[in-house]
C-alpha cells in the first residue's frame, strides 16, 4: 500500500481543455499582445500529444467553450492531490465557469471532490505549487489568504504556506518544481524572494534550478514508471538560455514543448493540464 | 490496580535502594515501600549524623519546616488535619490490608531495625526513644499502606480528602521521632522548637504564626538551594526526614492506552520519582521521548519538571497525569525498541483522534488499518465482520465509508507483525505536517490571532491553517518572554546586517512562559549535543534557571544503542483500548475526544485521559452539553474567560491547529484557548517591546526594577491608559511593557552596577536590604539611578514579572547559556527568593559597579527618559517594532525595514550592542574612566577592582559620595567620562531582577535614559548589579566577578562606577 505522499510525479492521467477561438481577443492577459489563433492551437495539439502519446497518460480532453475564453488554462480550476480534488474558485470571475466541466470529468474520475464554496475565497491553481511534501500557495491577484485556507482545510496531510507574489500573474509563473526536492527558478528578484521565502517557510530542504528566464521555470515534473523523470521545459527557440539549464539535467529525459503563444496570455507549461493519479482500484 | 501497584513496589525495592544512594535523584520513596526505603535510609545516613552529628540535626529541622510550611499551605489539608485521623482509622485500615501489604509493613519494621543500630551506637540515649519513633513509623506504614490500597479503587476526589488525614498523622509521629533524633544528636533545642512549632499549628493558629515565619524563611533557603549546588545533600538527607515523616500522596496517571496508573508519591517527590515509576512500570528504556502532563489551576496542560516537587508545580491541582510522549522523534524507525514504537503509535492515535493531529480520509484510514493490523493481527474474514471495527476510532469523526476504507485497505496488511504495523504506522504519520508540532494561541503584533507552533525544527508561525512563518532553530538568536510576551530575536540574513526581533502576545504570562518553555527544551532536545548546564553561579545572569534538564535526542539515541535486552513482552491495547471509549458511546466520544482535544491541545496531552473518564468530571459536563461534533470541525473563536477549555477545541480552525500541538509537541504548556480568547489587545502588542530592545541581560534584570514600587506605580499609572488588560496585574503589566518597549535601543549604555554587600548573618527583610543598598547607590550615582528601590514584594510575587531569556545559538558561548527565566514556580519561589534575601540580609560593604556602554549615536526619536514621558513613547514605539507574523515571512528576506518602521529598524540595529550578543560583540567599547569616589573606608577594594578592569580605566576619580546610612561606608569608582545628556534624565526603569542563592543576593536593574541631541539620539542603558552578600563573600572577588561577568554578557558596555557599600550595622534595622 502506497504510504502518505510517495510517488510524487507519478501521473497516470491529465485533463486538458481546447482553445476556444475567443482565446485570442477575450482572453485575460496582463500585457497588451496578439495571439495567432492558429498557432496556439497548435502549440496546444503538440502539447496533448506529448502528455498522450510520448508520455502514455489517459488524456481527458474538454471540449473548448467560446463563452470561457481562458478554459485552456484548466490547471487554475482545480487541484488535485492524491485521490482528492479540490475545484477552486478562480480569481478572476470570468473564469468561474470554467470549473463546470472540469468538476464533472474529475468526477468521472471517481476522484473526492471539494468545492470551494466560500465566496471571500479565491483561488488559481497556478498559484499552487506542491512539492510533494508541501504546498506552497502564492498570494496573488487571483488567490487570496482564504482560498488558500480552505486548501489547507481539504490537504490536511500537508503544511500549506502562503508566499506573496508581488510580481507576475501566478507564484508559478516563475517556478515549478523539476524533480523531487527540486525547484526551478527564475532569476527575477520577486522570484528569487518568493524562493527564499519558500526555503525558509519550509521543513523540507529544496535545491534549486535557476533558470534566467522566469517564465522559463514554469516547467512539468513527471515521474513515469515506464519513462523515470520526465521534464517538459521550454524550447531553446523561446529561451535558448534557460534552455540550455535544464540540458544539465543529466538523470532526466527532457522534452522542450513550445509555449510561444499561450504565454502571450499568460498560459504557461503546467498552465494548460491537470494531472492526475488514479490508482487502479484495488 | 492494586495489584499492579503492589506487585510493582515489592519488585523494585532492592533496585531502587542502591539507585537512591549513589544517583539519588528520586527523592523520598513514596510507595507504600517508602516507609521500608526510608527506614533503609535511614540507617545508611545514620551514621551521617554521627559523623557529622552538628549537620543532621540540622537538616532534620530544615526538613520538618519544610514540612510544616507545607502542611499550612495547603488548605485542603489542614481541613482534615484538625480531625487528625485516629488510631482508629488506621486499625481499621489495617483490618482490610491485604496480605501482601502487611508484608511490605513487616519489611518496613526490618528497616527501621536496620537504622536503629546505626544511631544507636552514636547516640544511646535516643536509641529508647527511637524505637519508639519506629513504632510510629510503622503505623504510618500502614497508614500510608491502606491508602495506596484503599485509594486506587476509590476515584479522584478521594485522593484529595482521605491521604491528608494519614499525612497528619505521619506529622506528628515524624515530630516525636525528631524529638529522638535530636535528642540523640545534637540540637535537641531547634527540633524540639519546631516539633512544637508543628503541635502549635495544629491546635492554634495564632503560635504558628511567628514560628512559621522563621521556617518560612528557612524553607525558602532549602528549597532555593536544593536545586543549586546542595541538591546532591538534600536528597541524601531527606531520607532521614523521610523516615521521619513521610507524606504520602496518591498520584493517577493516564498511561497512553487509557489505563490509570496509580501511585503513591511522598508528597515533597520531585517529579522524577513519578517519572521513574511510570517508566519502570511501562519498562520503557527510551523514555526520553516521553514525559508527564498535568493540568494547573487553569486547566492548562503543562509538562512536569523532574527536577522539581511535584507539589510545587501543581500547586493546588489535582495528582492527575497524564503520559504523553513530550518530544516526537521525527524519524521514529531510528527508535531502538519496538516497545517504544507502540507507545508513540498510541500517543499519535490519540493525537489523530483528537483531532490535533489533522489527517486527511485518506490517511485516517492508512494509518487505521495499520493500527488493527498491530492490534488485530490479519484480517480474518471469517472472524472479523465488519462491524468489528466500530470499537475502533481512527479520526475524530469517523464515517462508515472510512471504515471500509479501513477495512480494505487491513486487508491489504496481511502477514505483517505488529511491530511492522506500528512501524508503518509512524513511517506515514511522520510525514504530517503537524506531526510532533505544538500549538500555543497567541497574537502577532496586530491583534491577530494566530498560531505558534514548536517542534523539532524551530517555530512555527500559524494563521489558521496556513504556515505564514517559519524560524528555524539555527535562525533564532535568542528566545525570551516577558510578562505575557513572547519574543525571538532572529539572525540576520544574508542581506540583513542587523538581528530583528520578532513578538508575540500570549494570553498571559504563563502561557508566554509555557511557549517559552517548550522552546527552549525542544531545541535543547533537538539540537543540542548536551543539554546546557544550568546557570547557576553567575551573579549577573538573574533570573530562574530553567532548563531542559533531561538528555537530549543525541543522548537518548546513544544511551539506546547499549540498550541489550530482549525485546520486553508488552500488551497492546485491545483490552484496555475497549474499555477506554469504543464500546462505550462512539458519538459521545467523538464529541469529547474534539472538544477535550481542544482543551488538551492546549496543553497536549490529555485527550487520552479525558476519554478515559475521570479526569475531567466538571468539565465534561458542560463541554458535553455545548459541544456538538460539527463545532470540533468548525472554527470557532475562544472566548477568554468563561468556556476556555471547551472553547479550545470547538474551534474548527483553531481545532486543527490545537490538535496539531498537542500531537505533535507534546507541549509543554500551552495555553492556547487562552491565547486566542485572550483579549491581547492590540495596543498591548505595540506597546510591548520586543526583547531586541532590552537586551539579554536586562531582561534578566528587568524583574527588580520593575518591581520597584516607585516603578510599579508609574507603571500602574501607564498601565490605566491600557483598557484592555483586566487585571490590576495586568494594568501594571502592561506599563512595564510600555517602558520597556520605550527603550528603544539605539545606542546603548549599560551601566551594571554591582553592589557587593556583606551581610551578616542576621536576618534582614528584603525590602530594607535592597532599599538600603540602593538609596545610597542612588545618591551616589548622579542621576541614573532611578527608583531603585528594587522590589516590592507584591510584584515580585506576580508572575508576570517574570521574563526568560534563552539563547538558542550554540555558537556563542556567552549567549548560549542565556535562559533567563524568573522564578520558575513563580509567586511561591519569589516568595522564597524574597525570603532568602531577607535572610541573608545584613548589608554590610557593597561594592557597586556599574557598566556603561559609549552611547552611539542613533537615529531614533528621542524619548525622554522621564518616567511620565514614558507612556507616550512607550506606546507609540511598540507598534513599530512589533513585526507581523505575516509580514515577517517576507521581511525576513528583506531587509529589516519592511517589518518596522523607521524607528523600529534603528533600534534593530542597535540591539546588537545593547544585548552584547557574541555576534555583535565587536561593537565599539570605549575605553572607560573610572572615578572613585571614596567614604573614608575602604581603599583595597578599590585596588581590586581596579586590577579586574585594569586595561580599561584610565584614570580614577575619587568623588564623595553621600551615604544613606550612617555606617556605611562606600566606596564608588565612577568613569571619568559620564555623558551629560543621560545624567539628567530620569530614564525609564527597563527592568529590575533578583536573583538569590545561598550567599549571594544579586540584584539587577536596568535603566534606560534617551536623550536627543543635536538630531541624534542617544538611548542609554545603565544596568546595575546590586550584589549583596553574607559576611562569608569576599566582596573583592564577588566584585570582580561581576564585573567580568558584566562585561561578558555585554562586551561594549562599560563599567563607569564602582561602588561598594558597607553597612555593619544594619543588621538591626533589617530585621525588622
Amino acid at each position: 500500500m502506497a504510504g502518505v505522499m510517495t510517488g510524487f510525479g507519478n501521473f497516470t492521467h491529465a485533463v486538458v481543455r481546447a482553445i476556444p477561438s475567443s482565446l485570442a481577443k477575450e482572453a485575460l492577459r496582463m500585457n497588451v499582445l496578439d495571439v495567432d489563433l492558429v498557432k496556439a492551437q497548435r502549440e496546444h495539439e503538440v502539447y496533448v500529444g506529448v502528455l498522450k502519446h510520448k508520455l502514455g497518460l489517459q488524456v481527458i480532453e474538454l471540449p473548448a467553450d467560446e463563452s470561457l475564453p481562458d478554459c485552456v488554462f484548466v490547471e487554475d480550476v482545480a487541484v488535485v492531490c492524491g485521490d482528492t480534488a479540490l475545484i477552486t474558485r478562480p480569481g478572476a470571475e470570468s473564469r468561474r465557469k470554467e470549473t463546470e466541466a472540469m468538476r464533472r470529468a474529475l468526477k468521472e474520475l471517481d476522484l473526492n471532490i471539494v468545492e470551494m464554496s466560500d465566496e471571500n475565497a479565491t483561488l488559481d491553481g497556478g498559484d499552487v505549487l506542491f512539492t510533494g511534501r508541501e504546498f506552497f500557495v502564492g498570494l496573488s491577484k487571483r488567490t487570496n489568504q482564504k482560498g488558500a485556507e480552505i486548501l489547507a482545510d481539504v490537504f490536511k496531510d500537508y503544511a500549506v504556506s502562503t508566499v506573496p507574489v508581488t510580481d507576475g500573474l501566478h507564484l508559478k509563473s516563475f517556478c515549478s518544481m523539476g524533480g523531487p526536492g527540486l525547484i526551478v527558478i527564475g532569476t527575477s528578484e520577486p522570484a528569487q524572494k518568493a524562493l527564499k521565502i519558500m526555503q525558509q517557510m519550509s521543513d523540507h530542504r529544496y535545491n534549486k534550478l535557476t533558470v534566467p528566464d522566469d517564465i522559463a521555470a514554469n516547467t512539468i515534473y513527471m515521474n513515469l514508471p515506464s519513462k523515470g523523470h520526465v521534464l517538459l521545459h521550454c524550447t531553446p527557440e523561446e529561451f535558448p538560455e534557460s534552455a540550455k539549464v535544464f540540458e544539465k539535467l543529466k538523470d532526466h529525459m527532457l522534452i522542450p514543448v513550445s509555449n510561444m503563444e499561450k504565454v502571450k496570455v499568460d498560459g504557461a507549461l503546467t498552465c494548460c493540464s491537470v494531472l492526475i493519479n488514479k490508482k487502479p482500484k484495488v | 490496580m492494586t495489584t499492579e501497584v503492589g506487585s510493582e513496589t515489592e519488585v523494585r525495592k532492592e533496585p531502587e535502594k542502591a539507585e537512591e544512594q549513589p544517583a539519588a535523584p528520586e527523592p523520598a520513596a513514596t510507595n507504600q515501600t517508602d516507609e521500608a526505603k526510608a527506614a533503609e535510609q535511614s540507617a545508611n545516613d545514620h551514621p551521617a549524623p554521627a559523623t557529622e552529628s552538628a549537620e543532621a540535626p540540622a537538616e532534620a529541622k530544615e526538613k520538618q519546616e519544610e514540612a510544616q510550611p507545607a502542611d499550612n499551605a495547603t488548605p485542603q489539608e489542614g481541613e482534615d488535619t484538625p480531625a487528625s485521623p485516629p488510631a482508629s482509622e488506621k486499625k481499621g485500615i489495617s483490618r482490610f490490608l491485604p496480605p501482601w501489604l502487611k508484608k511490605q509493613k513487616s519489611q518496613s519494621q526490618v528497616g527501621p531495625k536496620e537504622s536503629q543500630a546505626a544511631p544507636k551506637e552514636e547516640a544511646g540515649v535516643a536509641s529508647v526513644k527511637e524505637e519508639d519513633g519506629e513504632k510510629e513509623e510503622q503505623a504510618e506504614a500502614e497508614q500510608t499502606s491502606s491508602p495506596t490500597a484503599a485509594q486506587p479503587q476509590v476515584e479522584e476526589e478521594k485522593i484529595n480528602g482521605e491521604p491528608k488525614p494519614e499525612q497528619k498523622e505521619e506529622v506528628k509521629s515524624e515530630e516525636k521521632e525528631e524529638e529522638n533524633h535530636s535528642t540523640g544528636s545534637a540540637d535537641t533545642q531547634p527540633a524540639k522548637e519546631e516539633k512544637a512549632a508543628e503541635e502549635s499549628q495544629e491546635k492554634s493558629a495564632a503560635e504558628e504564626e511567628n514560628k512559621e515565619a522563621e521556617e518560612g524563611g528557612e524553607e525558602k533557603k532549602d528549597e532555593e538551594e536544593s536545586p543549586k549546588p546542595e541538591g546532591g545533600h538534600s536528597f541524601i538527607k531527606s531520607p532521614l526526614k523521610l523516615t521521619k515523616k513521610v507524606k504520602m500522596v496518591m498520584c493517577h496517571v493516564t498511561m497512553l492506552d487509557g489505563s490509570q496508573f496509580p501511585c503513591e508519591v511522598e508528597k515533597r517527590a520531585k517529579g522524577q520519582y513519578l517519572f521513574f515509576k511510570v517508566y519502570e512500570a511501562l519498562n520503557l528504556l527510551e523514555k526520553d521521548y516521553f514525559g508527564l502532563s498535568y493540568k494547573d489551576n487553569a486547566d492548562q496542560t503543562c509538562w512536569l519538571d523532574p527536577t522539581k516537587e511535584i507539589k510545587r508545580q501543581i500547586r493546588n491541582a489535582t495528582w492527575q497525569f497524564a503520559f504523553n510522549v513530550k518530544f516526537y522523534p521525527p524519524d521514529p524507525s531510528q527508535l531502538t525498541e519496538d516497545i517504544t514504537r507502540y507507545l508513540l503509535c498510541l500517543q499519535l492515535r490519540q493525537d489523530i483522534v483528537s483531532g490535533r493531529l489533522p489527517c486527511s480520509f485518506v490517511t485516517h484510514s492508512l494509518l487505521g488499518s495499520y493500527a488493527l493490523q498491530a492490534e488485530l493481527g490479519d484480517h480474518d474474514s471469517g472472524e472479523h465482520r465488519l462491524d468489528y471495527i466500530s470499537d475502533f476510532q481512527f479520526a475524530p469523526s469517523q464515517t462508515k465509508e472510512m471504515e471500509e476504507k479501513v477495512v480494505e485497505l487491513h486487508k491489504t496488511h496481511r502477514g505483517m507483525t505488529p511491530a511492522q504495523a506500528d512501524a508503518q504506522f509512524l513511517e506515514n504519520a511522520k510525514k504530517l505536517s503537524m506531526y510532533g508540532v505544538d500549538l500555543h494561541h497567541a497574537k502577532d503584533s496586530e491583534g491577530v490571532d494566530i498560531m505558534l507552533g514548536v517542534c523539532a525544527n524551530g517555530l512555527l508561525i500559524y494563521k489558521d491553517r496556513l504556515r505564514i512563518n517559519r524560524f528555524a532553530w539555527p535562525k533564532i538568536l535568542k528566545i525570551s518572554y516577558k510578562r505575557s510576551n513572547f519574543y525571538i530575536k532572529i539572525r540576520p540574513g544574508e542581506t540583513e546586517q542587523f538581528e530583528s526581533s520578532v513578538g508575540f502576545k500570549l494570553p498571559n504570562h504563563r502561557a508566554a512562559k509555557r511557549v517559552w518553555k517548550v522552546c527552549v527544551e525542544n531545541h535543547t532536545f533537538f539540537r543540542l549535543m548536551t543539554p546546557e548546564a544550568p546557570i547557576k553561579a553567575k551573579f549577573l545572569t538573574l533570573g530562574s534557571k530553567f532548563r531542559y534538564s533531561g538528555r537530549t535526542q543525541a543522548q537518548t539515541r546513544q544511551a539506546s544503542t547499549l540498550i541489550d535486552r530482549p525485546a520486553p513482552y508488552f500488551e497492546r491495547t485491545s483490552s484496555k483500548r475497549i474499555s477506554r471509549s469504543l464500546d462505550g458511546a462512539p458519538m459521545i466520544n467523538v464529541t469529547e475526544a474534539q472538544e477535550s482535544a481542544p482543551t488538551s491541545g492546549e496543553n497536549g496531552r490529555e485527550p487520552g485521559l479525558e476519554l478515559s473518564s475521570d479526569s475531567k468530571v466538571e468539565e465534561e459536563p458542560s463541554e458535553g452539553a455545548a459541544a456538538t461534533p460539527t463545532e470540533g470541525t468548525e472554527m470557532k473563536g475562544d472566548e477568554p474567560d468563561s468556556s476556555q477549555q471547551s472553547g479550545r477545541l470547538r474551534v474548527q480552525g483553531e481545532n486543527i491547529y490545537v490538535r496539531h500541538s498537542n500531537l505533535m509537541l507534546e507541549d509543554l504548556d500551552k495555553t492556547q484557548e487562552d491565547v486566542l480568547k485572550h483579549q491581547a489587545s492590540i495596543s498591548e502588542l505595540k506597546r510591548s517591546f520586543m526583547e531586541a530592545t532590552p537586551e539579554p541581560r536586562p531582561s534578566q534584570w528587568e524583574k527588580r526594577l520593575t518591581a520597584s514600587p516607585a516603578t510599579s506605580l508609574r507603571l500602574q499609572a501607564q498601565g490605566s491608559a491600557d483598557d484592555k488588560q483586566k487585571s490590576g496585574e495586568a494594568a501594571w503589566q502592561a506599563a512595564e511593557v510600555e517602558i520597556e518597549e520605550t527603550v528603544v535601543v539605539e545606542e546603548i549604555r549599560v551601566a551594571p552596577k554591582g553592589s557587593v554587600t556583606i551581610t551578616t548573618p542576621a536576618v534582614i527583610t528584603p525590602v530594607a536590604v535592597e532599599s538600603e543598598v540602593e538609596k545610597p547607590k542612588d545618591e551616589v550615582m548622579e542621576e541614573q539611578k532611578r527608583p531603585v528601590s528594587v522590589s516590592s514584594d507584591s510584584e515580585e510575587e506576580e508572575e508576570e514579572e517574570e521574563a526568560g531569556e534563552y539563547h538558542p545559538q550554540v555558537t556563542v558561548s556567552a549567549s548560549v547559556d542565556q535562559i533567563k527565566e524568573e522564578p520558575e514556580e513563580e509567586g511561591e519561589e519569589e516568595e522564597e527568593q524574597q525570603v532568602n534575601e531577607e535572610s541573608v540580609a545584613e548589608p554590610l560593604p557593597e561594592p557597586v559597579v556599574e557598566v556603561k556602554a559609549q552611547p552611539v549615536p542613533a537615529v531614533v526619536e528621542e524619548n525622554s527618559a522621564t518616567e511620565p514621558q514614558l507612556a507616550p513613547v512607550a506606546e507609540e514605539s511598540p507598534e513599530d517594532i512589533l513585526v507581523t507574523p505575516d509580514e515577517a515571512p517576507n521581511g525576513h528576506a528583506e531587509s529589516p525595514e519592511d517589518h518596522q518602521g523607521p524607528v523600529a529598524l534603528e533600534e534593530e540595529e542597535e540591539e546588537p550592542r545593547v544585548n552584547g550578543d557574541a555576534s555583535h560583540s565587536e561593537t565599539e567599547r570605549l575605553p572607560q574612566v573610572i572615578c572613585c569616589s571614596e567614604p573614608p573606608v575602604v581603599k583595597t577594594e578599590m585596588v581590586t577592582i581596579s586590577d579586574t578592569f585594569a586595561a580599561q580605566k584610565t584614570e580614577i576619580a575619587t568623588k564623595e559620595v553621600p551615604i544613606v546610612h550612617t555606617e556605611t561606608k562606600t566606596i564608588t569608582y565612577e568613569a571619568a567620562q559620564l555623558d551629560g545628556s543621560g545624567d539628567g534624565e530620569p530614564g525609564v526603569l527597563m527592568t529590575a531582577q533578583t536573583i538569590t542563592s545561598e550567599s549571594l543576593c544579586t540584584t539587577t536593574t536596568t535603566h534606560i535614559t534617551k536623550t536627543l541631541k543635536g538630531g541624534l539620539s542617544e538611548t542609554r542603558i545603565e544596568k546595575r548589579i546590586v550584589i549583596t552578600g553574607d559576611s562569608d563573600i569576599d566582596h573583592d572577588q564577588a566584585l570582580a566577578q561581576a564585573i567580568k561577568e558584566a562585561k561578558e554578557q555585554h562586551p561594549d558596555m562599560s563599567v563607569t562606577r564602582v561602588v561598594v557599600h558597607k553597612e555593619t550595622e544594619l543588621a538591626e534595622e533589617g530585621e525588622d
